[in-house]
Formats: C-alpha cells, sequence, structure tokens
C-alpha cells in the first residue's frame, strides 16, 4: 500500500509541464480575444479620426450633397442615396433569382449531378475576385447593356428613377454587377435552410393532395423562411460594404440624380477614389463617411445574427 | 374516373409546369455570368499571355511602349499574401483552440463568436481605413508610409474571421472520445491539442485557410491606399517598407487608363488571378468530396 502511494507520487506532473499547459491556455485566450481588440479598434479609430468633420457638421453631413474641397463644404447624401439605391434595387433583383434558383437544386427536376453542377458553378462565382467582375462591367457588360438603356430611358423615361439619357457608367450598371456578387450569396444561403425543411412536412402536404409548387410556396418556403431572410440581410450588408466592382462601374460622380441611369456615387466608391490624394479636413469628412458605411454594415450583421438565433428552425 | 388521370390542362398543373420553368430560368441566369466571364477571360486575357509577362516590369501608361510585364505585381501578391497569411494563421488558429477546446459555451466565447461574425462583415474597404489611420498616415513601421506590409495587415483582418471559424468548427467535428482516450493515458490538455485533436482536423482546417487566403490574394479595396501601388522589381526584403504592386490592384489601376496595351495587361492578370483562385476552389472542392466519401465507407 505504502509503496503504491510513493509510486503515484512520483508520477506527479512536472511543474514546467503544468507551467507550460497553463501558458499555452492563456496564449490561446489572447489570441482569440484579438477579434474582439481589433472589432472595437476599428470602430474607436474610425470614430476618433471622423470627430472633427463630426463636430462641424453633425447630422448635417448626412442629408446635404454638396462635396467640395476647395470650399472645404462636405456632405454624404449622394453617397448614401447611392449606396442604400444600389444595395436595394440588387437585392430586389436577386431575391427572386437566388431563391428560385435555389429552389431549382433542391428540387428534383433534373438528375442531381446536374443540380450539384450548378451549385458548384454558382458557389465558384462567389469566389471571382470583385475587381475582375469591375473589368468585365467595363469592357463586356457596359456594351452590351448600352442600347438596351436607350430603349429604356424613351419609354420609361417618365419615371424619375429612368429620367436620364444614360451614361457610359451609370448606378444600373453597379447595380447589375452586384446582382452578379449576391446571386451566390442568396442562393447558397437559401438552399441550405431549404434543405433543412424536414420530409415530413412535404410528404404531409402531397397526402393532402397539394401539387408540387403548391407545397413549395405553403409550406417549404415559409418553414425555410428565416433562413432565407438571413441570407438576404447578409447579402445586403455585402451590397453596401462592397467596393471595387461598384467603383469601377458606377461613374463616381457627386451630383445628386434620382435617376439610376446617370453616374452615381457610393460611400465605399468615395473611399476608394478620394482616400489616396485627400488631406486636411476632407480626411475627416471621408473618415465620417466610413463611420457611417461601418454602422449601416454592423446594424445589418448583427441583426442578420440576431434573426438567426431567434428563428432557427426548430423541429 | 377522370380524375385517376393525369390532366394536363388542370389548372394546377399547368401553374406547376409555369413555375418549373421559371425557376429552370433563374437556375440559367444564375450560371450565365460564371460561363460568359470564365470563358471571355480565357479568351481575353489567355491570348496575352507571354513568357515576358512575367518577367518584365510595367511600363508607364501609353501606348507607345508597349505594356510590359506583371512581375512586381506578381511577387507583390504573393509577399503582401504571405505577410497576411503568418498574421492571421497562427491568431486565428490559436483563437480557434481556444473556442472549440477550452471555452464552456461561456458567456465569453458567445461574445467572441458573435465577434468573429461581425468582424466577417466589415467592408474590405473599412480595413483598408483602419490600416491606414493606424499605420500608414502614423508612420509607425520606421518611417515609412506606404508599404507591402500595411496591405498585408490589411488583409490579414479580413483573413481572420475566416480562419477562426474554420478551425473552431474543424476542431468541433473530431469525436469527443480521442480526447478522452489523450486525456485517460495521462497526456495535458496542450499535448492532446497539439498531437490529437489538431492533426486530426488538420485537413478541414486547411481546407479553409487555404480558401481564405485564395479569397485574400484577390481583394483590392484594403490594399488600394495601404499597400498602394509600384512599377518597379522587388529586389530584397528591404522592400517590404516601400509601396509594393498587387495583381488586384494593377487591373484596378490599368482597368481604368485609356490606353489599350494597359487593358490587356490588366486581362493578363486577370487571367492568372482567376485561374489560380478557380483551381484552389476546385481542387478543395474535390479534395472535400473524395474526404467525405472514404470517411463514409
Amino acid at each position: 500500500m505504502e509503496e503504491k502511494l510513493t509510486l503515484f507520487k512520483n508520477r506527479k506532473r512536472f511543474g514546467i509541464e503544468k507551467n507550460i499547459d497553463i501558458i499555452f491556455k492563456n496564449t490561446a485566450l489572447v489570441l482569440s480575444s484579438f477579434v474582439a481588440i481589433i472589432l472595437l479598434g476599428i470602430i474607436l479609430v474610425v470614430f476618433f479620426q471622423s470627430f472633427e468633420s463630426f463636430s462641424r457638421y453633425g447630422l448635417k453631413f448626412l442629408v446635404t450633397s454638396n462635396w467640395n474641397p476647395v470650399k472645404d463644404e462636405y456632405g454624404a447624401f449622394t453617397a448614401i442615396y447611392g449606396t442604400l439605391l444600389t444595395s436595394f434595387l440588387s437585392l430586389l433583383i436577386t431575391i427572386p433569382l437566388g431563391v428560385g434558383t435555389a429552389i431549382f437544386i433542391t428540387e428534383d427536376f433534373v438528375p442531381k449531378v446536374f443540380r450539384e453542377i450548378i451549385g458548384s458553378f454558382v458557389e465558384l462565382l462567389a469566389a471571382i475576385p470583385s475587381v475582375v467582375l469591375g473589368l468585365w462591367a467595363i469592357f463586356v457588360m457596359e456594351p452590351f447593356f448600352r442600347t438596351f438603356f436607350v430603349l429604356l430611358h424613351n419609354f420609361f423615361g417618365w419615371i424619375p428613377l429612368f429620367s436620364t439619357e444614360p451614361a457610359g457608367r451609370n448606378s444600373l450598371l453597379a447595380i447589375l454587377i452586384l446582382v452578379v456578387m449576391l446571386l451566390p450569396i442568396v442562393t447558397s444561403i437559401a438552399r441550405d435552410s431549404l434543405n433543412q425543411v424536414p420530409k415530413k412536412l412535404r410528404n404531409a402536404a402531397y397526402g393532402i393532395g397539394a401539387s408540387r409548387w403548391k407545397t413549395i410556396f405553403s409550406v417549404i418556403l415559409p418553414a425555410a423562411l428565416s433562413g432565407i431572410m438571413a441570407g438576404v440581410l447578409l447579402a445586403l450588408g455585402r451590397a453596401m460594404g462592397e467596393t471595387m466592382a461598384v467603383t469601377m462601374i458606377i461613374g463616381n460622380s457627386n451630383a445628386f440624380s434620382w435617376s439610376i441611369l446617370s453616374p452615381g456615387y457610393t460611400i465605399s466608391s468615395m473611399l476608394a477614389n478620394q482616400f489616396g490624394e485627400a488631406d486636411g479636413s476632407q480626411v475627416s469628412s471621408l473618415f465620417y463617411a466610413a463611420f457611417v458605411l461601418m454602422i449601416l454594415s454592423l446594424v445589418v450583421n448583427i441583426f442578420a445574427q440576431w434573426l438567426v438565433k431567434k428563428f432557427s428552425l426548430k423541429y | 374516373m377522370n380524375s385517376l388521370y393525369y390532366q394536363k390542362r388542370l389548372s394546377r398543373n399547368i401553374g406547376d409546369k409555369f413555375f418549373t420553368s421559371v425557376s429552370a430560368i433563374c437556375a440559367l441566369i444564375a450560371i450565365l455570368p460564371l460561363i460568359f466571364l470564365v470563358t471571355y477571360i480565357l479568351y481575353k486575357g489567355g491570348s496575352q499571355i507571354t513568357p515576358e509577362l512575367f518577367t518584365l516590369e510595367p511600363n508607364p501608361p501609353g501606348d507607345d511602349l508597349g505594356a510590359g510585364g506583371i512581375n512586381p505585381a506578381l511577387i507583390g501578391t504573393l509577399i503582401i499574401t504571405s505577410v497576411a497569411s503568418i498574421i492571421a494563421i497562427p491568431v486565428g488558429v490559436g483563437g480557434g483552440i481556444y473556442l472549440a477546446e477550452y471555452s464552456k459555451g461561456g458567456s465569453f466565447s458567445r461574445f467572441i463568436r458573435f465577434g468573429v461574425n461581425v468582424l466577417a462583415g466589415v467592408p474590405s474597404i473599412i480595413a483598408g481605413v483602419f490600416i491606414y489611420a493606424l499605420i500608414v498616415s502614423t508612420k509607425i513601421l520606421f518611417g515609412s508610409m506606404y508599404s507591402g506590409l500595411a496591405g498585408g495587415m490589411a488583409l490579414s483582418i479580413l483573413m481572420l474571421p475566416t480562419v477562426i471559424k474554420t478551425t473552431d468548427e474543424g476542431l468541433k467535428l473530431v469525436p469527443n472520445e480521442l480526447r478522452y482516450a489523450s486525456l485517460g493515458v495521462g497526456a495535458s490538455m496542450y499535448t492532446t491539442i497539439l498531437k490529437v485533436t489538431l492533426p486530426s482536423a488538420f485537413r478541414s482546417i486547411a481546407t479553409g485557410v487555404v480558401l481564405g487566403i485564395a479569397r485574400a490574394a484577390g481583394e483590392t479595396a484594403p490594399l488600394i491606399f495601404t499597400a498602394l501601388f509600384s512599377y518597379y522589381y522587388i529586389t530584397g526584403i528591404g522592400d517590404l517598407f516601400y509601396e509594393m504592386g498587387s495583381l488586384a490592384v494593377l487591373i484596378y489601376n490599368f482597368a481604368l487608363e485609356p490606353y489599350d496595351a494597359q487593358n490587356k495587361l490588366a486581362w493578363a492578370a486577370s487571367f492568372i488571378l482567376v485561374l489560380s483562385i478557380l483551381s484552389v476552389n476546385i481542387f478543395s472542392r474535390i479534395l472535400a468530396a473524395f474526404t467525405e466519401k472514404t470517411k463514409r465507407v
């Protein structure tokens, strides 16, 4: 008995091993808190850099649209309007397209191989860098759509959205390239949430005589709605922050216009365009605009996460 | 009796046919951009590929000189992405280890996971703005302003959430029995993690990290006012502290030039960028499908 106890006593961990264990754990802890530090750092740095402009213009910055570095007057309404307009309109096109595609690849209309190919094609689209999409938009999309835009203006010119002569680079092209970028996000998240709907629900609907699309519209889509909504919000956040492709094709003009056929501006394209050569209070105003963009995308993202947690499927 | 047979003209059957074709058209529209884009880049960019492209500096804009090559941008992309990986991978894997292995689902880990998701949603240009304010405008890096190092740091902010998430999720998939077995034979926690759980989750973590790197290699927005751009060869390690070109910024700058020679160079750079990113994606997809199959057996 005595012998055994000493045996165990000798097999205690060495102090050094214990210390390594503690150091390892604490290092991991510190590394994981880096995320929080960076996030807080971003918010604080952008806020403090924008402080000068914030105290000078206050909330007026958000509703005036003169951006004049020569006279030192700044207001970001054009850019904010452009950001909201392009992201919401592009979502409006993307949602039916993306959800329709997701339904097509979760139902059994075509053999599984084809559905998987379509699914991975759409996901590969997400891997294309946005600057390449911008290049493509400039040299392929813009000439392709030019006559179509003229027709659009001729027939629907009485609607304020189409009221100006189409410019070479304009907001509508930015909206269309955003659709290409958002499609993979909406499609893949909608597909995942449609796949999670239990088979029982579908069988029950078929059992009482509902047709396939009746089942999809009244049973499957409502059951998957929260997941789809979260995907849509994530896409909205991406659309608001998207920079390169939009900057390259939107035309970058601060002159305000209701029309999407005229050149426009978004907050991110304004940053990309002016940050490099800005100085003085223009830098501060740009930081203010960046702060607005950050708050917009933070709100959308946090709301999306809350939605997922609150309404995630419980079957 | 008739009602037992499929009736084409019934309104529900016509409606079904209609919606089925609508969704098929949606799917068709969704994959068209990729097909158009890839074929156009293969055709337009592939025809520009010459050996000089990989060895020369780009010439200053103008039609008379010819375009030159993309050597500095190619090397610059490799360097900037490596800097980003060197920062983001240790931090991300370490953080992921803490979330998956140590935290017991308390409020701290929930907060960090929330933060990871929020950071993933921060617009990429904001990361550039942040690094500009923190590093470029303060000249904190030995007095240098725009530098490849600053660009790498901005990219690392974008990579970090991906790395943490894949590590966290990869480790969570490792069965608990492995941990119990290792701890049961007297291994300490860090030996268990380094020798047992991390190796068995290695493949899924590596896949995620490689995809994250591929994504970062194509990012432009964080680089345009941190790393800026350079026309000149990268000659040594000291160049890390000066402006550095990258494929993505080259595409952006040269796409907006009015000269045909520069536009062609932008297409060639896109060809190389897209080809490498797509092949990494397809390769990891095949690898994932392959491991799934072997696991099932």
